[in-house]
């Protein structure tokens, strides 16, 4: 069992300052149509336990623009479902010749344990509940496009929290670069512990209340499975806090819009919202493919 | 397994300071063994009798053998994670001269043959084995099994154990049959629909780390429905395992207030741990009930010296690596617990919280020995059997995993620094264990 190696991505929580800053700064010299071939003969394996589209083509297209090999591999059509271990995976990719590893996975920690047994990088595309690194920064890359700076940021993230890995990476982000936050939804989604992750966040189960004053609205996707027993139905889900044309009004004239992926049009948020002009939730996608170019190339110290 | 092994006989242990609890002795005395019995206690010196053999405990703490009431021994089935001869060399390692085992095995211990299979010779014990049966079938939770016999073949308790009795009619059962054959009836105590997928105590470490939670509610309720049944049943005998919350603590004061026969047990591991002690994702702090908040640990602190606690029991559970080297949420629940017990009581009890030494070793033998009713246990009183702990509580030392003599080491405690050593175990007036 050994420390991660060095260039590994597990989380933004035990990510110093100075890295979350020259990630980003990176990131914007970073652009998938003028390739660069930091890392050419680089083979980068895609471990995805868990489905995907946006994080698994972004980093695979990432990985290509800049001249490494990928290759895929998914729980079905492999090995892991003769019950191969999430060790013994990690070996094998290593052995077939990858340097880097991108792993999603459903239970949280999987890349940490991952991390401990291999010498080559780990990259968190998302692990359980836990944390989505990647997907953070990209939404920072993405805040600073159109606000100055993340200090004093106002920003509201409406939905399903508990079970959000995306929400607890920007938590530790954010708000240790200044930002305010907001965490609004009804209890069983917000729970009361849920203010102690990180300094600076506040809950409330009144979306007037999270809107107000806000730059930033976040969405989250509500799995209409996890809703079964719980004392909340769609309808007042839908009532309560549906982002509408009209709720994005109670934020500031300039806030601006987001959402991880995928959305689900008429449930967390409107079409209107989706598509209208203070949506960003195209450009996340987007953006995606430069923050996660930088991701791999510091991870195989090619940052230059 | 054993280092030295005297022959039966006589065994005159000299120079020691006696703490016996149970007889109220807590003096320097020199005790004869016997013939597998105390023969006699007496000041230092004042022992007449001739003796094979001496044991010279100068400098020592000489104690009733410590009884352990919660160890996973995994046989039958599962001899790849411990067997009754490894698992018992730990336990003599760690000053127990007595364990009683959980029938949670495969098959579970669910007949009287397999409560005596338990006790042959042919396991290799090299401390005493009590069998704790299962209450239900299979620990299925449907049918009582026939305690009666498996009280003839040996059982000293029944339980369900990991597989918690939630049915009130059937807790109604095993405590009234439990009740007319002086039986206690053991409860793991957590509403399985509360916690389903969960992995460790819910609060803000879970929800950082992103695992699901366990809630105390999901402990203390069903020890709140137990004690209710217990005060209802007239002579019915509770026992909670692995005590690990606050509020649980409330409903066994509740009980013993009440004068209910209601007795309970906390684990080295939540008198010492935290819930944040997980740190990323270490499945050696995984177990189950979980590591808890530092109130639930200070009330447990407070609850083990006002005497509320009734036994300190390690709920020794081994895993094989490959069962612990895996994902935190697939990991499997528990840790090994039997040769760091002392060590960790003397540490953060005696030493940190200042315990008196007289209440840690009552813990481990007058109030382990009263809840299962262990005749001839837990005391050094003339007559009891010759089951004797010697230990040096200044001792320093540092706990190796690799060299424990369990099968397996899966502990969070690997190159801790302890205070409080065992020096020789004894069972039976015979020495099983020696240490430096």
């Amino acid at each position: 069992m050994n420390q991660p190696a060095r260039g590994s991505l597990l989380g933004i929580e035990h990510l110093e300052d100075k890295e979350i800053l020259s990630l980003l700064k990176l990131a914007r010299r970073m652009n998938p149509l003028k390739a660069r071939p930091l890392l050419r003969n680089k083979c980068i394996a895609l471990l995805f336990y868990e489905a995907s589209t946006r994080t698994r083509s972004s980093f695979e297209i990432a990985a290509k623009s800049l001249g490494a090999i990928t290759t895929l591999v998914q729980s079905s059509g492999s090995s892991i479902e003769k019950g191969e271990s999430l060790i013994d995976t990690g070996y094998t990719l290593r052995a077939v010749g990858a340097d880097a590893i991108v792993i999603r996975h459903p239970a949280a920690g999987a890349p940490h344990l991952m991390a401990k047994h291999l010498d080559i990088p780990v990259i968190n595309a998302g692990d359980g509940m836990h944390e989505h690194p990647s997907q953070a920064l990209l939404d920072a890359f993405t805040i600073l496009k159109h606000k100055k700076s993340l200090k004093g940021l106002q920003v509201a993230i409406i939905g399903d929290i508990y079970h959000s890995r995306v929400t607890r990476s920007n938590c530790h982000l954010l708000t240790r670069f200044g930002a305010k936050i907001t965490l609004c939804g009804p209890p069983e989604f917000v729970p009361d512990v849920a203010a102690t992750l990180a300094p600076g966040l506040r809950v409330t189960r009144r979306i007037e209340d999270a809107l107000r004053g806000a730059d930033v609205i976040m969405l989250l996707r509500l799995q209409k499975e996890r809703l079964a027993g719980q004392k909340i139905s769609l309808q007042d889900y839908i009532a309560r806090y549906q982002m509408t044309a009209a709720r994005v009004k109670l934020a500031k004239r300039d806030a601006i819009v987001m959402h991880p992926g995928p959305i689900i049009r008429g449930l967390e948020l409107t079409a209107e919202v989706a598509d209208g002009p203070q949506s960003k939730i195209i450009d996340e996608v987007h953006n995606g493919v430069p923050t996660r170019m930088a991701i791999l190339a510091r991870a195989l110290g090619k940052a230059k | 397994m054993t280092d030295h092994k005297s022959k039966p006989g006589s065994l005159l242990i000299r120079g020691g300071y006696l703490i016996d609890p149970a007889a109220k002795i807590n003096a320097p005395m020199d005790v004869l063994l016997r013939d597998g019995r105390v023969a006699e206690i007496a000041l230092r010196n004042k022992i007449r009798g001739s003796s094979d053999e001496k044991f010279d405990a100068r400098g020592l703490i000489v104690a009733p053998g410590f009884i352990d009431l919660h160890v996973h021994l995994r046989e039958p089935g599962q001899d790849y994670k411990e067997t009754i001869a490894t698992g018992t060399a730990a336990a003599a390692a760690g000053g127990f001269t007595s364990v009683c085992t959980m029938p949670n095995t495969a098959p579970v211990v669910d007949t009287d043959e397999w409560v005596a299979w338990l006790k042959l010779p042919e396991r290799g014990a090299v401390v005493n084995v009590f069998p704790i049966a299962a209450a239900t079938v299979g620990s299925r939770g449907a049918a009582l099994t026939d305690f009666a016999a498996l009280q003839r073949a040996g059982a000293v308790a029944v339980t369900d154990d990991g597989k918690p009795i939630l049915d009130n009619e059937i807790m109604r059962a095993a405590l009234r049959l439990g009740a007319e054959l002086n039986l206690a009836v053991v409860q793991h105590a957590e509403d399985t629909r509360l916690t389903e997928n969960a992995s460790m105590n819910e609060g803000p470490t879970s929800f950082r780390l992103g695992l699901r939670g366990m809630s105390a509610a999901a402990e203390a309720d069903v020890v709140d429905r137990d004690v209710t049944l217990a005060q209802q049943i007239r002579e019915s005998r509770l026992h909670v395992a692995h005590l690990s919350t606050s509020d649980a603590l409330k409903a066994v004061r509740r009980g013993k207030r009440a004068k209910a026969r209601v007795t309970c047990e906390v684990t080295p591991h939540h008198f010492t741990l935290l819930d944040q002690d997980v740190g990323e994702y270490d499945t050696n702090f995984k177990m189950n009930p979980p590591l808890r908040s530092a109130a639930d640990r200070a009330a447990i602190l407070v609850a083990l010296a006002d005497g509320t606690v009734d036994a300190i029991a390690t709920d020794h559970a081994p895993h094989a690596t490959h069962e612990k080297e895996v994902e935190f949420e697939r990991a499997a629940f528990g840790i090994t617990g039997l040769e760091t017990a002392l060590a960790l009581a003397i540490t953060k009890l005696h030493r940190e919280n200042k315990i008196p030494l007289t209440r840690i070793v009552e813990l481990f033998t007058a109030g382990p020995a009263r809840v299962f009713d262990l005749r001839g246990r837990g005391s050094l009183a003339r007559g009891s059997y010759a089951d004797v702990t010697i230990f040096d509580p200044k001792k320093r030392w540092t706990f190796e995993a690799a060299k424990s003599r369990s099968l397996s080491h899966n502990t969070p405690f690997d190159g801790w620094q302890f205070a409080g050593k065992v020096v020789a175990t004894i069972v039976g007036g015979k020495i099983v264990y020696r240490g430096d």
